[in-house]
């Protein structure tokens, strides 16, 4: 199990390389540049300013500088947020959406997960209909709408809470974003623990469970629930990711001040150092997941080992 | 009928098995009556689809959500079909237990072997963990698993398929039950590990006395451990008696034809007999018997009425037109 770990660390090293490479200078072969505005800047203060951020030498040095910083852990300075560097913003942003996206992910996992087992142990009855049509809501409707329709209900119509803001991540600010972040996944999850179950409920190591005389629960709990769960590990590795690097919806629609809004910001204003740090956050989280997942599988399933 | 003078463990009175499907009713068993004295062995004889398997899950009360039960199958003199399911877990694998066709499968492949053996013990039987631990490695030895002990530490993907078939029978054996049902328990096994297991089953059988209904379509396995034979058809009985009246004085078309395609060393004629033709589908039944399209001996009033299972000698039963001897008039 160490050296798989161990394996893993050393094969993210490569990982990682490429996807910060290829993501370098894919954002630099594209036009424009952070300070190409409609309103142009005196030439002479453009060529100074490029100067300042190595953007007049050559994509490849300034690809070395970058790499030299990132050795460093040093992620540069924003070329939009003039007074920060970007490990000071991500700093401030991502405990944020990692706190919404933690509480979603929990609710997410437990609702979803109790869903499907209810709905799979009750097939075809109006309990399976019902759950699974909210499960298909669910996947349909986008958080843009959900999170305006949870203000107008929770904020506007019913003064339950604030609608909007962060106040250092108290229970009240955290209700709506949970919800907004939160609804697909429970949809996603149910579908999946639903199928999942459902299959593992009829194959035939559960006959012999049942014709043991084990009463429904343990047979739910002890011998359907490790191998039912499988898939549903494999899909909340990359959810993870998803979910606690939070969502521009979120941000925007709630003020949070998560992350989420750095991938759009950065992308719009040409942040190059931003696209970078939240490419790298993401990229990391996702390796680290992965892995995670493994791992996972090899507790679960004996016949996994490394 | 009852071959024994002894009680019955088992009397299976007009068992039917039918299943819902889109296209209608589909019986799967049709009247069948036999009956179990304790220490008994009675094979179930059929091809494919001819509802052996399907009796056993419902004895089991172990049927897929669409099957439906009619008849009455007493267990000790109480009709186990109409239990509700906290009730008939108290007698699976304390009183019946089941060994299944595919060892491969039919043990939890995420899950210690000892701990599946030790909870059928901690649950019927209320042992502690250390007691159900020596009490599960005691029965792995019996059904000679080597190095017991330290098996009970092993998943089931560590083992062979003889080695799970002898942890499936040692777990249906854990609580000594009266009746053992086992379901084709050699068929997914190679020829030399069939031969062991079959070796076992007649010990075990003698040790503990268990009765066995034992499921199969491999007329040898009969031969050597069962006591009477049912051979079924298309959900139907077609003949009942004795394993030996069946064996050496089969009176039906099928058994007859069944025994003619045991493939033998000795035979002149190297081609391998067969009965042509295949069983009918069970959505479509035929009117009369279900084997006439097969039968080398048909005539008109076999399509037009099923023949009635009746004892023709005693303790030997048969549904067919045909006389013993030729054709009754």
């Amino acid at each position: 199990m160490l050296t798989f770990i161990a394996k893993r660390i050393l094969e993210a090293i490569p990982t990682l390389l490429i996807l910060i490479t290829v993501s370098f200078f894919l954002m630099h072969s594209a036009p424009g540049s952070p300070f190409s505005s409609e309103r142009a800047l005196p030439p002479e203060v453009l060529a100074n300013i490029n100067a300042k951020y190595h953007l007049d030498e050559p994509v490849i040095n300034q690809y070395f500088y970058y790499l030299g910083g990132l050795l460093q852990g040093d992620l540069g300075p924003s070329f939009r947020y003039k007074d920060f560097t970007i490990n000071e913003l991500i700093g401030q942003s991502f405990p944020v959406s990692a706190e919404i996206g933690i509480w979603s992910f929990l609710v997410a996992l437990i609702i979803g997960v109790g869903c499907g087992i209810i709905a799979a142990l009750r097939q075809n009855s109006w309990l399976d209909y019902s759950v699974m049509g909210f499960a298909n809501l669910g996947i349909v409707l986008p958080n843009f709408v959900l999170a305006p329709l949870c203000i107008l209900f929770f904020s506007i119509y019913n003064q339950w809470l604030p609608p909007g803001g962060w106040n250092g991540g108290a229970w009240p600010y955290l209700v709506m974003p949970v919800i907004a972040m939160s609804t697909s996944y429970i949809a996603q999850i149910a579908r999946i623990t639903r199928g999942s179950m459902i299959e593992t409920m009829h194959s035939n190591f559960i006959r012999t469970a049942r014709a043991k005389g084990l009463p429904k629960y343990r047979i739910i709990f002890q011998h359907a629930l490790r191998p039912a769960m499988l898939p549903v590990i494999s899909y909340l590795g990359p959810a993870f990711v998803g979910i606690v690097t939070g969502s521009v919806i979120v941000d925007v629609y709630f003020g949070t001040g998560g992350i989420g809004q750095h991938f759009i910001n950065g992308a719009l204003n040409r942040d190059y150092s931003m696209v970078m740090g939240v490419t790298i956050l993401v990229g990391t989280l996702t390796i680290l997941f992965n892995a995670i997942v493994d791992i996972l599988y090899a507790v679960i399933d004996p016949k996994i080992r490394y | 009928m009852n071959l024994s003078n002894t009680k019955n463990l088992v009397e299976v009175n007009n068992l039917r098995v039918k299943f819902r499907t889109p296209d209608g009713f589909v019986t799967a068993v049709n009247d069948l009556n036999f009956t179990l004295a304790q220490g008994e062995t009675l094979g179930i004889v059929g091809e494919s689809g001819s509802g052996k398997s399907q009796t056993a899950f419902a004895l089991m009360g172990l049927l897929a959500g669409n099957g439906v039960i009619e008849g009455e199958a007493r267990f000790n003199e109480q009709n186990i079909l109409t239990l509700n399911e906290k009730a008939m877990n108290r007698i699976r694998s304390k009183e019946i237990a089941m060994i299944f066709q595919d060892p491969m499968t039919s043990l939890n492949p995420y899950m210690k072997v000892g701990k599946q053996l030790m909870e059928v013990l901690m649950l019927h039987k209320g042992m502690s963990k250390a007691e159900a631990f020596e009490a599960s490695v005691k029965m792995l030895d019996a059904v000679k698993m080597p190095e017991a002990r330290k098996r009970m530490n092993m998943y089931p993907h560590e083992f062979s398929g003889g080695m799970r078939q002898r942890v499936m029978i040692a777990m249906a054996l854990l609580c000594q039950p009266k009746l053992l049902i086992a379901d084709e328990p050699t068929t997914a096994l190679d020829v030399t590990v069939q031969a062991q297991i079959l070796t076992l089953l007649n010990e075990l059988k003698n040790d503990f006395n268990t009765s066995i209904i034992m499921i199969t379509h491999d007329l040898g396995v009969v031969a050597g451990l069962c006591d009477k034979v049912l051979v079924m058809y298309a959900g139907q009985t077609m003949e009942y008696g004795t394993a030996e009246d069946v064996f050496y004085r089969p009176t039906h078309p099928y058994t007859q034809g069944l025994l003619k395609a045991i493939p033998r060393l000795d035979a002149e004629d190297e081609k391998l007999s067969t009965i042509p033709g295949n069983p009918p589908n069970l959505l479509h039944m035929p009117s009369g018997c279900p084997f006439q399209a097969r039968c080398e001996f048909a005539k008109e009033r076999c399509g037009d009425s099923m023949p009635a299972l009746k004892e023709f000698a005693p303790g030997q039963l048969r549904a067919c037109h045909k006389s013993v001897d030729g054709w009754v008039a």
